[in-house]
């Protein structure tokens, strides 16, 4: 096992390299630079900008250097963010977007698994359709209509919440942010647990089990460890989005994240930003693929990497 | 007479369909005295294994049981789970058809033969483990102690069903109920496991309620048989009075079911039809990263099979022997090495396109008769669908017509070729795939367990229409089975595969009556079970 860990983190190192390759140029297609403001700046300051941030040397010398830098670690200044490192910027917003990304995350696994395993065991009763109802709802309402009603009542109507703000990441400010992450995982969990549970209880194993006459309770155990493989191979990706922050949410909301980047990079052609996200969910992709068949490998014995 | 242990009054069973209640079980009475085996015959849709289920309580969902189950004069029928779960596991148990799924594969077998341990006899993890130790060694698997820490993929199907059989044990049941036990193992495995049971049942004295198709078991283990119909039982008795005179016509037919009568030799000089040699056939099981050819293994090694014009070469062997692969080999349907010479054709060196023209010549029917016809072509089409192929200029009413023509041919009516394949049974199923096969008029059909799947009555059918045509259009037949009886009524000359290998060939009474190799006679042994018991029944009748 251990080498098969260590085989697929060295695995890692080309796709990182091409996925890098890859962003590197395709955002250097986009039309216009990091300095293109409204209002142009004088060329002299622009040619003395360029040389600076050694925009002015050819694309491929460019991309060697930032290559060698990436190795060393350095993912550069941000060219819009003057006064601050990529990887500054990072080290503040991961930290925020991590917390909130893996709370709606256990929050999804605990309240969707449970909510499936429930309307599976209780098929086709009111709260199995209860369950499947709110499932729907939670899929098809999108972020940014939860959010603000969820300001309006909790922030403003009952007062009970803060309305947004980081504030050194206080439990009451946590709350709404990270319900509204979890909302929509709270209802794939629950529907890819309700169907997988279902599946399960009326295979053959489980049937065994019940003419052993064994308590509900055994079977129920049983019949999760089966479901959990299908939802713990969607739980990685969706893990990797959630932990690496969500645009929509850190804007309503306020809180200084990484997710914003994303726009914000590639609007302002911040080129160093950009690369920077590329690379952090680039890493937490290929991490979160790593755990997940880590995690199969440790529920489902057939399963074997040798 | 003391009280039976499990006295089933008045049970019905009943499933809510999309097409409205089925009502599967119609009132039927079984009583199972203690120590005795108690047989359920009947054929699939029966209702037998539901019956037994509903004692479990273990119907599906949507169906439901009233009446009266009582065991030992306690009341189970409307029992909740939990109620019952007193019972379950612990009085009553039960094995099951498939033991290759029967076993949860998350699981070492070791902790799920603890779970009835601790949760019925009360014992700790420890000594739950020393116990379920000792039952592996009561049925049979070589070396327990390490074989408690196997997860169930890396059994056999047959080990499978012993450890099922030591979870059913677990807590010295007082009643066994075994469904179709042995029906998914290979001939072998299944004497050995019938055998272990009725060894079993001497040593613990428990009872056995053996639900099967097959007469033989029956004939061999029960004391009591009940023979069900349609959700009904239409004839019960002491096991010997019902072989040697069936009262209900049903019972008769089930007993008359066998395949019998034998070949009758083909003219010394019929033409050759296909002559195969040397076929070897090697799957790569793994490549390693540089391309090396890591394991190989060898499905059929150094085969050779001649037939001729009205032949049929009965191939038998166990599941994994090579016998379908050797099928589709001599077909070039599967790469394949060595030599296949068709009439006076040399087959290896055609390609696909070279193979079209003569592939109406040489057809294959399957042992599915489920998957093996498109569900969205309705009958008809599927029949004539290979004339599009090989003869695209006759019209679409000359297609209909031979349609028509083939359907009369294997005894069905021809109005029903607008119907598609979810309207027939199994039987009727394999006599449209057998249809299709024999519109294009083949020279030499492979028939793979044509009649693995079905019922015995409808077994002894599609016999006998396979026997009808290869008369009337002198057929040559490659029979593929490891079901000896219907071997033994097919065949003129029989190969014995094993591990891709042909281990003893000669016709069919040098194979039946003077086996050379142990491997056949172990084989014949087990289908014995079978054979024996019809040729006693037939001795008591006559």
């Amino acid at each position: 096992m251990l080498s098969y860990i260590f085989r697929r983190l060295l695995s890692a190192i080309p796709t990182l390299f091409v996925i890098v390759t890859i962003a590197f140029f395709l955002i250097r297609l986009a039309p216009g630079g990091p300095f293109d403001l409204e209002r142009p700046l004088e060329a002299k300051v622009m040619e003395n900008l360029n040389r600076i941030y050694q925009l002015d040397r050819p694309l491929i010398e460019q991309y060697w250097l930032y290559l060698s830098a990436v190795l060393k670690g350095d993912f550069g200044p941000s060219f819009y963010l003057r006064d601050f490192s990529v990887a500054e910027l990072f080290a503040r917003g991961l930290p925020v977007s991590m917390t909130l990304g893996s709370l709606a995350l256990t929050l999804a696994v605990l309240v969707g698994g449970t909510l499936g395993a429930i309307a599976a065991l209780r098929q086709n009763s009111g709260i199995d359709y209860l369950v499947t109802g709110l499932g729907a709802l939670g899929l098809t309402i999108p972020n940014f209509v939860v959010a603000p009603i969820f300001q309006i009542v909790f922030g403003l109507a009952l007062a009970v919440l803060p309305i947004a703000g980081w504030n050194n990441g206080s439990p009451a400010n946590l709350v709404m942010p990270v319900l509204v992450l979890a909302l929509p995982q709270i209802a794939v969990v629950a529907r890819m647990t309700r169907a997988a549970m279902i599946e399960n209880l009326r295979s053959n194993h489980i049937r065994t089990l019940r003419s052993l006459g064994l308590p509900s309770l055994t079977i129920v155990k049983h019949a999760l460890r089966g479901a959990a493989l299908p939802v713990v191979s969607y739980l990685g990706p969706a893990a990797a989005a959630l932990l690496t922050g969500s645009v929509v949410v850190e804007t309503i909301f306020g809180l200084p994240g990484v997710g914003r980047y994303f726009v914000e990079g590639a609007l302002n052609r911040d080129y160093t930003l950009v690369m920077g996200t590329v690379v952090v969910v680039a890493v937490f992709v290929l991490l979160f693929n790593l755990v997940v068949d880590i995690l199969y490998a440790i529920i489902d014995p057939r399963i074997r990497y040798d | 007479m003391a009280q039976p242990v499990l006295a089933v009054r008045n049970l019905h069973v009943r499933f809510r369909t999309g097409d409205g209640t089925l009502h599967a079980v119609k009132g039927i009475d079984i009583d199972v005295n203690a120590g005795e085996t108690v047989a359920i015959v009947g054929e699939s849709g029966s209702g037998k294994s539901q019956t037994m289920m509903s004692v479990m309580g273990l119907l599906a969902s949507n169906g439901w049981a009233e009446g009266s189950v009582k065991y030992r004069g306690e009341e189970l029928v409307g029992l909740s789970p939990n109620k019952l779960n007193h019972y379950r596991g612990s009085k009553l148990t039960m094995i099951f058809q498939e033991p290759m799924t029967s076993l949860d594969p998350l699981y070492k077998i070791g902790d799920q033969l603890a779970l009835p341990l601790t949760t019925h006899g009360g014992l700790n993890k420890a000594r739950a483990r020393k116990r379920a130790i000792e039952l592996l060694e009561l049925v049979r698997i070589p070396d327990p102690e390490r074989r408690i820490d196997s997860y169930p993929h890396e059994m056999s199907g047959g080990q499978r069903q012993r450890v099922m059989i030591a979870m059913a044990l677990a807590n010295n049941p007082d009643v066994l109920i075994a469904d179709e036990p042995t029906t998914a193992l290979d001939v072998t495995v299944q004497a050995k496991i019938l055998e272990l049971l009725s060894d079993l049942q001497k040593r613990l004295g428990m009872s056995i309620v053996f639900i099967t198709h097959d007469l033989g078991i029956v004939r061999r283990f029960a004391d009591r048989t009940y023979v069900m119909k349609r959700g009904e039982v239409v004839e019960s008795g002491k096991t010997g009075d019902i072989f040697a005179a069936p009262k209900h016509p049903y019972t008769q037919m089930l007993i008359d079911a066998e395949p019998t009568g034998r070949k009758e030799p083909v003219p010394a000089g019929a033409p050759m039809v296909l002559e195969a040699k040397d076929v070897q056939v090697t799957f790569g099981l793994k490549k390693s990263f540089f391309g090396k050819a890591g394991h190989v293994l060898r499905a059929v090694d150094g085969v050779s099979l001649s037939v001729r014009a009205g032949e049929t070469v009965g191939v038998v062997g166990e599941s994994g022997s090579g016998k379908s692969t050797l099928g589709r080999a001599i077909l070039r349907l599967q790469p394949a090495s060595g030599m296949v010479r068709f009439e006076d054709r040399n087959l290896m060196p055609l390609d696909r396109g070279g193979m079209r023209p003569l592939r109406r010549h040489l057809q294959l029917v399957f042992q599915d008769p489920f998957g093996s016809l498109s569900p969205r072509m309705t009958s008809g089409e599927i029949v004539t669908e290979g004339l599009l192929v090989h003869e695209p200029s006759i019209s679409r009413k000359e297609r209909d017509r031979r349609a028509a023509q083939a359907f009369e041919e294997v005894r069905l009516d021809p109005a029903w070729r607008n119907r598609f394949p979810h309207e027939f049974s199994g039987g009727q199923r394999q006599r449209i795939a057998i249809a299709r096969a024999m519109i294009l008029h083949p020279k030499l059909v492979v028939l793979d367990e044509p009649t693995s799947a079905l019922d015995r009555s409808v077994q002894k059918e599609i016999v006998e229409l396979l026997r009808e045509l290869q008369k009337a259009h002198g057929l040559a037949y490659v029979f593929i089975s490891h079901d000896l009886a219907v071997v033994r009524a097919l065949s003129d000359e029989i190969m014995v595969m094993k591990t891709g290998k042909v281990v003893e060939r000669g016709t069919a009474e040098q194979i039946f009556d003077r086996p050379k190799e142990d491997y056949t006679r172990d084989l014949i042994a087990a289908a014995f079970l079978t054979e024996n018991a019809k040729a006693e029944a037939r001795s008591l009748a006559s």
